[in-house]
């Protein structure tokens, strides 16, 4: 008996209906009646954003697979290659296809909704799991700590005094919502989580309420802690049931399909009249080091197969819901994994971490297409080649900051300035100048070389240029150039010094794009 | 009490809103106040964590040695509170609490046989009442003997003595952590367990080895997929930075030293019957060159893969990191997760000294930790909040409770029951959510706070709620709070000063305010004044213990009162 079977024949229901019993309730807090006339929501336009979580390292050239690439694919990966043959093509693109068992995506590709950003990561990936997964929660460098998440801290912007005073008339409900009994450090805000864990929308429970101030000492402060989370608790859920109960869903999703079943209560609870902008959902299991695909089916099975068409199906069954119900328009979804997975497959059927991989946004109000170029897989494997960053991982948030949410100013939530990609439809007419075409034309010569190469880039408005050497692990090694150049064509001497023999790549940034290129020494 | 069972439950059948037959005295409710005020200061770390190592030599009571329990079991049981109060020092109580009883208890055993009623469900290889652990691999049954396991560590977590031997089994669950569920495999999942008890207190050099080399460890994290062909960097990864050096440190090991390492452990790989053997053929016999973190350390390639390891771990221990890495990890495991400068210099620091002039032996570090000044200083104590074990099977000890189990199959279900409350509230044992454990020891800068959130508030609740009143339907019998068996242990329970005082000493972890104690002597006298209702009512029970009035009458009000109890934020700190 597998697991799942085992689990269901084990009488466990009977467990399970007594926990949901409630309990005799005593002294019930307060109940704070809110004319939701007054509400204002969290966000200072109606829009929403779904973030999806693919907890363990996607295997991004699976997932939307770099055709152009195929024949050193099969050189580096050849126990995973899914076949070129079998992988599902898109309109408009005869450069990259997609996983087979993720058809959902092919149509909201080809129906002009979704957006595919490449090569998303950061500069000098860390390759563990938690301090990755940290870096993109937060928004932090590699080698930088932060304490808060980046939507924690853009929650925290628009509300800065929160916790205190929150819920009240104008913010009724949570400023966002994680399906998951866990609060991720993606919405951690100065002092206290920003959002809050449900799984079950339909809760009702009435806690003690105990206003009692705590000590001040290490057992005051968590006391306190639990007796705020309680006290939100009690409103938000309030706030929650009642747009479960207005927001009744008989969309059609896949039954044996826990995302699906998650965005299913996303869309009940935006239907239901909720005010939340931010929900994230999540799906585990990508850490697929061996057995990612199942042989004796040509390599489209298995279980990254099985995660994949979990995610499609979901997906597809979120957005065609959501148009049904109308709200298509002010809904977005984004998909992010910490890291991708090593070009190279290794002996138990699977991959490594590796370093940048497809990032995908979906919903009516994105900019349809393709973001930035294929990798360049080398035609021989070395084991620390990964792929190369082409987009900063924050540059997707300040897009959904500043044009999905509107945020005039993204590096105040993100430290720093980062290029706004064309990814989302403004929320204002006429905000952003929507630029698809993220070209830049720039070339070395010669390539390989021994001692010197000559780098090559044209401008067409003056720009601040800057030229980073970086390593197959992404590693940023020597900056070769930065500064403002003019208008026109501009040659960069690149002397070789004491770098050693091997394959490196060049990024060229130019006014908020990147291109990167592979570069050979010998 | 047998009587006062079933009394008690015909009782409780009266009680359900429909069958009317008993009124609650209304309560009155605590002062009014803002509920959504927040006092700012509380939200700035309190940094006045005081004391070092030096033994701690102040008096030698309850609270002391209730802080000590909680802190290295699950809740705690007043018989214990005794035990360690007639050792009449802190050393001799730390001395007992680190005394760990070597024998074997015996192992899981068949208790799974016809769990499905609909269709025949037989192991073949295993009589039931009969341990498994040295039936072959049969994947119909991995599911059930992994279940079987389970139950059998939660059961020893519910039983445990007054020592620490199951919290430090559970700190190393959670420090080399695997998920048993993914590797499917119950004699692996057994055996794991009883290394992790082997070496707690042992020496930490060889707990590394013996991790390295078990088989549940070995496919969890791909190990016996590593070899000459294709490196698997998996477990050379976990191996630093989880389990030995850490990334506390800006400076640390290199992407490359993960794959060196990889390469010195390739080979390793287990057999049907879960023993371990080394292929030279598949290991890589090439010398290994390590960065400068390692002071470019070498190991020559051979075809001893042991003796390889033990290379590898050696130079792994050389580095101070680990020392320190560990120290942290023991000390948000069982003091507080907040480790600021002071903490560092006069508590981790020196604690790393000890285990590397120890040659890594664990157990002196835990002494000198568990007997410290800082340990017991006052403001350490109830700082922590708990995880979902110490409340789950803390208040089956709270309370007491063993779990009933009058057939095999009871043993299998109720366990395989107290084990899904443990993992509603996200800490099933055996299945970490991932190989770096649980986020509440490492995630900054919330830590233990990641066990609350509104849903796992709402379960925890739920949870205390239906152990206090309605029961658990985990078996054939609900599982439910003893009330009068609690109230019964205590010297003077007819006096309800007392009886609030030496309750709440069990289940709260510092005192609180007058005015809840008032509100809780407010429930056992129904509401009334004088405190002789609850002496006559006490009384009547004990001159009757079968009569049904005067048990449901001190029943009810105790459950009432223990309901509030363990609703109120002060149950959820330990």
């Amino acid at each position: 008996m597998k697991r799942r079977t085992f689990l269901r024949n084990t009488g466990l229901a009977a467990a399970w209906a007594t926990f949901q019993h409630q309990g005799l309730a005593i002294n019930p807090m307060a109940q704070v009646p809110f004319n939701r006339a007054l509400a204002e929501g969290g966000n200072s336009n109606d829009r929403v954003l779904v973030l999806i979580e693919l907890n363990g390292g996607n295997d991004g050239l699976n997932t939307f697979i770099p055709i152009d690439q195929m024949d050193n694919l099969a050189i580096n990966r050849p126990q995973v290659l899914i076949p070129e043959n079998l992988s599902l093509k898109l309109n408009g693109t005869i450069k990259n296809a997609l996983h087979p068992s993720m058809p959902e995506f092919r149509n909201l590709f080809n129906d002009g909704k979704m957006s595919v950003v490449q090569n998303v990561g950061y500069p000098n990936q860390d390759y563990s799991h938690f301090r990755s997964m940290d870096i993109w929660m937060t928004g932090a460098n590699s080698d930088q700590y932060l304490e808060t998440g980046w939507a924690g801290r853009y929650m925290q912007s628009l509300h800065p005094d929160f916790p205190d005073g929150y819920p009240n008339a104008q913010n009724p409900d949570p400023l966002a919502i994680q399906i998951s009994p866990i609060v991720s450090l993606a919405l951690m805000g100065n002092t206290f989580p920003m959002g809050i864990g449900i799984t079950d929308p339909n809760f009702d429970y009435q806690f003690v309420n105990d206003p009692e101030p705590p000590p001040s000492s290490p057992y005051g402060f968590e006391l306190e802690y639990v007796r705020l989370v309680t006290k939100q608790a009690q409103v938000y859920y309030n706030a929650v049931k009642n747009a479960a109960e207005n927001g009744l869903n008989t969309g059609d999703y896949p039954e044996n399909n826990q995302l699906a079943q998650n965005l299913k209560i996303v869309a009940q609870l935006i239907n239901g009249g909720l005010t939340t902008p931010i929900y994230i959902v999540s799906l585990g299991g990508f850490d697929t080091h061996s057995e990612q695909v199942d042989g004796t089916f040509g390599n489209t099975e298995g279980n990254h197969a099985n995660l994949l068409r979990t995610l499609s199906e979901a997906v597809g069954a979120f957005q065609k819901n959501l148009e049904d119900l109308g709200l298509a328009d002010r809904v977005a979804g984004m998909t992010f994994s910490e890291f991708g997975r090593t070009i190279a497959s290794n002996a138990s059927d699977g991959t490594d971490h590796g370093a940048a991989a497809p990032l995908f946004v979906f919903g009516k109000n994105v900019i349809p297409g393709i973001i930035g170029d294929n990798p360049e897989i080398p035609d021989n494997p070395i084991v620390s080649y990964d792929i190369a960053m082409q987009h900063d991982f924050r540059s997707v948030y300040a897009s959904a900051l500043k044009d999905w949410f509107g945020v005039a100013n993204p590096e105040e939530i993100l430290g720093q300035n980062y290029p706004i990609l064309p990814i989302f439809k403004a929320a204002a007419s006429g905000t952003h100048v929507v630029d698809k075409a993220n070209s830049l034309d720039v070339s070395n010569y010669p390539n390989p070389f021994h001692s010197s190469t000559t780098f090559t880039f044209t401008l067409e408005n003056t720009g601040f240029v800057v030229i980073t050497l970086v390593d197959m692990a992404g590693r940023e090694l020597k900056t070769v150039a930065e500064g403002t150049y003019p208008t026109g064509t501009h040659r960069v001497l690149f002397n070789r010094n004491e770098l050693p023999n091997g394959h490196y790549f060049y990024q060229v940034k130019v006014n908020g794009k990147m291109v990167t290129k592979h570069l050979v020494v010998n | 009490m047998g009587d006062v069972k079933l009394s008690r439950r015909r009782f409780f059948e009266k009680l359900t809103p429909t069958g009317g037959g008993v009124r609650i005295e209304p309560v009155a409710p605590l002062p009014a106040e803002d509920i959504f005020k927040v006092d700012d200061q509380h939200f700035t770390r309190h940094l006045t964590l005081q004391g070092g190592l030096d033994p701690y030599q102040g008096p030698w009571t309850q609270a002391q040695a209730a802080h000590l329990l909680r802190r290295t079991t699950f809740g705690l049981k007043y018989a214990h509170v005794q035990q360690m109060l007639a050792l009449g020092n802190a050393e001799a109580a730390v001395d007992a609490i680190l005394d760990v009883p070597a024998t074997v208890p015996d192992p899981p055993v068949n208790n799974y046989n016809n769990l499905n009623a609909q269709v025949p469900f037989i192991d073949p290889n295993v009589p039931s009442g009969q341990t498994w652990i040295n039936a072959p691999y049969n994947v119909e049954f991995e599911g059930v003997r992994i279940e079987s396991w389970r139950g059998w560590w939660l059961n020893r977590m519910i039983e445990g003595e007054a020592n620490i031997q199951e919290k430090m089994t559970l700190f190393w669950h959670n420090h080399f952590a695997t998920q048993t569920d993914a590797v499917f495999r119950g004699k692996a999942a057994y055996l794991h367990n009883q290394m992790l008890r082997r070496n707690a207190l042992g020496n930490f050099r060889t707990f590394v080895k013996e991790v390295t080399l078990d088989p549940l460890m070995l496919v969890f994290l791909n190990g016996y997929l590593n070899n000459l062909i294709a490196p698997d960097e998996n477990y050379a990864r976990e191996l630093q930075e989880l389990f030995t050096v850490g990334k506390d440190s800006p400076v640390t090991y290199t992407e490359d030293d993960v794959v060196a390492a990889a390469r010195v452990l390739t080979g390793w790989t287990f057999n049907n019957n879960e023993e371990v053997v080394f292929v030279p053929q598949l290991h890589d016999q090439g010398f290994k060159v390590f960065s400068t973190f390692y002071g470019n350390a070498i190991i020559q390639g051979s075809a001893n893969g042991s003796a390889e390891l033990d290379a590898l771990i050696n130079m792994i221990l050389q580095k101070e990191e680990v020392s320190l890495y560990i120290c942290r990890k023991i000390y948000r495991f069982f003091v507080y997760y907040n480790i600021d400068q002071d903490v560092e210099a006069n508590v981790i620091v020196p604690m790393a000294q000890i285990f590397r002039d120890n040659n890594y032996e664990i157990k002196p570090v835990m002494k000198a930790l568990l007997q410290s000044e800082h340990f017991f200083d006052a403001v350490n104590k109830g700082a922590m909040i708990k995880n979902p074990l110490d409340l789950v099977v803390g208040l089956l000890r709270n309370y007491n409770l063993s779990l009933p189990e009058p057939t095999l199959l009871d043993n299998y279900s109720i366990r395989l029951g107290i084990n899904y409350f443990c993992g509603a509230l996200q800490m099933l044992p055996g299945s970490p959510p991932n190989v770096a454990g649980w986020s509440a020891y490492r995630q900054i800068p919330t830590f233990y706070r990641n066990w609350i959130s509104a849903d796992t508030i709402r379960n925890r609740n739920l949870i205390t709620d239906i152990m206090a009143f309605s029961g658990a339907d985990v078996g054939p019998e609900k599982l439910i709070i003893n009330h009068i068996a609690f109230a019964a242990q205590f010297p003077n329970t007819s006096d309800p000063n007392a009886l609030i005082e030496d309750t709440l000493a069990i289940l709260y972890p510092m005192p609180i305010s007058a005015i809840k104690k008032f509100y809780l002597k407010s429930i056992l006298l129904s509401g009334q004044a004088s405190d002789h209702y609850w002496t006559d009512a006490w009384n009547a029970f004990l001159n009757n213990p079968t009569d049904p009035m005067a048990v449901q009458t001190v029943w009810f009000r105790l459950a009432t009162m223990h309901k509030y109890i363990m609703n109120l934020a002060e149950y959820q700190l330990s």
